[in-house]
């Protein structure tokens, strides 16, 4: 079981080097932490720390990573850090820093491990990597997305209005993606035992019960009992719901790129 | 059906101090199927959640009706996601920072404990352990904490884990012999993941299984090196099941860490996404079966694993099986972990470029998450997740509530050190929900049952009366288990938050089932003559 099922890459022999993530704003605000303590905290830790500790503290060869450091993770006001960076530690040497840089540099690290222990912080990053042409080319044929939406109509001006991530959820999935919609609401055929058809809005359908709001406004409610009465969902974008088993993943990025270019 | 002919030594020893002290429960009733108690989570150490009480049967079900109704916790957000014990006709139940206990004829509460304020996460908690007079649960701050059963008066409480690290503690605890064992969750920041057994008396620890290896431990081949390992977390966050005959606890682990940006865990990442046969004497990991090798999207093994005493090719077998997250049902040899069937038990699984020779999904890393998006099925909410599964001996089938989702799974954090999650999946939509009655032979469902609305990964229980119960949005149903038709339901206030169970008072039986605050007696009531 130990056996790799694909050639594993070889870890970089500085990890941290490629470094990307910084605290986000919401992470920020998050960690409660002062935000201009935080930047300066920030320019600090990277000029004076980062070379050996990672610009983001995620540790090198020279030294450890501060992140899922438990010295840092249990610091409370700076009353564990900063003695480290006053004293030095081991091969550290004390810097000379100001006790307001050290509650600075304090600050960004509490931004840091609060960046990292809170995913509903994170942002993403660049989902524009897909090819517009090839995008259009699947709106207009194999996707066969135009034939209810069109560049110059629905989605005119649509890659203006969103940026590219939000968008790509978007258009996957209208209803239950990012950001529902209720322009297009499902609605329900309902046949009862004698015959009669009921139709409108769906409301409320389980097993036991179904509910409708037909045109006029009026609502129409049924017991349910084994199936009956018989219940005909329609919902007009059941086929973005459909399509999610036909989608390849360059088909998605290419279809985003070119909604994107739709300004 | 399992039964009991040998036992270890300690259990023995610890059976026979508690018993002679005539103790609330009696250790015996861990042993045999529930009927007048519930004295484990899952009702028996077999994880079937099947009782043998049939009073209450298809063919009179249809006069089921509420005995009582109480709420524990009106306004305060509380939600019991507890399965609850049944004792001495005392029902036991938790939501996090509280436990409960009520009289089970009509929830009137006996005694409430409130643990003091904390700031750990309070996700959820699945119930209380039992072991004589004295009861165990979790709270949010890693510390594991005995009360007296009588009275609800804390003994003793001790850390289970640095409270600080941001652990999630939700696991019931579960009682073998003088062991109170238990693991934790929470995978938000690389904490390392464990099982550990304490000292019923004491709290002291007897042993701790980490559920990634160390330098020189067998599996550390599996991870970069041992710092990687260290923080692969693998929590074991819901109990596991027991075969007392072949002394070994089975418990299933969580997804490795990083979660979603796996560049800095190349490897298969053991012992995460396993499933792990451990000597609860000794702590030993005997055997393992990993379901998810190098997992990345979140699919905890950490769901119900049932221990089934069935045949295979017209031999008796000691099996094993697990209806996993990552949408595929495992059935193992429980006595070595030997590999029997692997089978999809969705049609949207897109993940894998097959099986290995041991039946292991192959993951295809064209479906890791990417910065610009990978479409997968299941969401990170697996194809099922840890709400009680069923398996009725009766019919030989396995029920598992299902979810046909799609995300779309990113990573955020390209670093080559990612840590905490690295990425996140936001929902693409879901094909609908399914409870999947399994063959347990082949992992192939019998009936299915399609949800018109609600439902997904919902709890469930079966019984010798020919009923499968389990709920949608805001009914408690019961369906036939043989074909899936739905013979009675009615009204609740939402899902069920925990398993169902069923017990017999004075020679009634009882069904309770937990839906946020509330708890809800069901019986057949007769009327008044």
């Amino acid at each position: 079981m130990a056996l790799p099922f694909y050639i594993y890459a070889q870890l970089p022999s500085t990890p941290g080097t490629k470094a990307t993530v910084e605290a986000s704003p919401a992470a920020i605000a998050g960690s409660k932490e002062n935000p201009e303590a935080v930047a300066r905290g920030s320019a600090l830790f990277k000029d004076k720390c980062g070379s050996c500790h990672g610009m983001t503290a995620k540790g090198t060869n020279k030294a450890p990573d501060l992140v899922r450091s438990l010295l840092v993770l249990d610091d409370e006001k700076g009353l564990l850090i900063a003695p480290v960076i006053r004293n030095g530690h081991k091969n550290m040497p004390s810097f000379g820093l100001t006790e307001p840089q050290i509650a600075d540099i304090v600050a960004w690290m509490h931004a840091q491990t609060y960046a990292a222990d809170h995913r509903n912080t994170y942002l993403f990053l660049d989902a524009l990597t897909g090819d517009p042409k090839k995008g259009e080319a699947y709106f207009n044929g194999a996707g066969g997305c135009n034939k209810c939406h069109s560049a110059a109509g629905d989605l005119k001006g649509i890659g203006a209005k969103f940026d590219a991530h939000t968008l790509q959820g978007r258009w996957l999935q209208p209803r239950s993606g990012r950001g529902a919609t209720s322009k297009s609401p499902v609605t329900a055929l309902i046949t009862l035992p004698d015959g009669k058809k009921v139709e409108g809005v769906l409301e409320r359908y389980d097993d036991f019960t179904v509910s409708v709001r037909d045109a006029a406004g009026e609502y129409h409610s049924y017991n349910r009992n084994n199936g009956v009465p018989k219940v005909e969902v329609k919902d007009p974008v059941r086929i973005h719901t459909d399509m999610l088993r036909k989608y390849t993943d360059s088909d998605i990025h290419n279809v985003t790129a070119y909604l994107a270019s739709l300004k | 059906m399992m039964t009991i002919r040998t036992l270890t030594i300690p259990a023995i020893l610890a059976l026979g101090a508690s018993f002679l002290n005539g103790q609330l429960l009696d250790p015996k009733k861990l042993l045999q199927q529930p009927t007048d108690t519930w004295p484990t989570y899952n009702g028996d150490y077999s994880g079937r959640r099947y009782s043998t009480l049939k009073q209450i049967n298809s063919g009179n079900v249809h006069g089921l009706s509420l005995a009582w109704t109480q709420r524990y916790g009106s306004g305060t957000g509380i939600s019991i996601k507890s399965t609850p014990l049944l004792v001495n006709g005392v029902l036991y139940f938790t939501s996090p920072n509280h436990v409960w206990a009520a009289d089970a004829h009509n929830g009137r509460e006996l005694w409430h404990y409130q643990y003091r304020a904390n700031t750990g996460s309070t996700i959820g908690n699945r119930g209380v352990g039992i072991y004589g007079n004295w009861l165990f649960f979790e709270a949010p701050d890693s510390h594991l904490v005995s009360l007296d059963a009588r009275t609800g008066k804390e003994r003793w409480s001790v850390e289970i884990a640095d409270p600080k690290l941001d652990y999630t503690s939700t696991v019931a605890p579960v009682i073998i012999g003088n062991h109170v064992i238990l693991g934790i969750g929470g995978d938000h920041i690389d904490n390392p993941g464990f099982v550990q057994s304490r000292d019923p008396e004491t709290g002291a620890l007897q042993w701790k299984w980490n559920t990634t290896p160390r330098a020189g431990e067998p599996g550390i081949e599996s991870w970069p090196d041992e710092y990687a390992s260290a923080h692969g977390t693998g929590q074991a966050w819901i109990p596991g099941s027991y075969d007392p005959e072949l002394n070994l606890y089975y418990v299933g682990t969580g997804n490795p860490n990083p979660v979603m940006a796996e560049q800095s865990r190349k490897g298969d990442n053991l012992y995460t996404c396993s499933i792990v046969a451990i000597n609860p004497d000794t702590g030993k990991m005997v055997w393992y079966y990993q379901v998810s090798p190098h997992e990345v999207h979140d699919w905890d093994a950490s769901v119900p694993i049932i221990l089934i005493d069935g045949q295979i090719d017209g031999k008796p077998r000691k099996l094993l099986a697990q209806a996993s997250r990552n949408g595929y049902y495992f059935l193992l040899d429980r006595t070595n972990g030997q590999h029997i069937v692997t089978a999809p038990f969705m049609d949207t699984l897109n993940w894998t470029k097959g099986l290995n020779a041991k039946g292991q999904p192959i993951p295809d890393p064209a479906k890791f998450p990417s910065p610009d998006g990978s479409l997968v099925s299941p969401a990170s909410g697996g194809a099922t997740n840890w709400p009680a599964q069923t398996f009725s001996p009766d019919t030989g089938l396995l029920y598992v509530g299902t979810n046909r989702s799609f995300s779309m799974y990113y990573v955020t954090d390209t670093d080559d050190h990612p840590q905490g999650w690295g990425g996140l999946d936001t929902t693409a939509g879901t094909d609908g929900s399914a409870l999947l009655a399994l063959d347990y032979k082949t992992g192939k469902a019998a009936w299915k049952h399609e949800w018109p609305s609600g439902g997904g990964p919902s709890h469930m229980l079966s019984t010798a009366g020919n009923l499968l119960f389990t709920s949608n949005a805001s009914n408690f149903i019961a369906f036939d288990p043989k074909n899936g038709k739905i013979l009675w339901h009615a009204g609740l206030t939402g899902p069920m938050t925990a398993g169902p169970i069923s017990y017999i008072l004075e020679g009634k039986q009882y069904l309770t089932a937990c839906v946020g605050d509330m708890l809800y007696t069901f019986t057949i009531n007769e009327p008044n003559k």
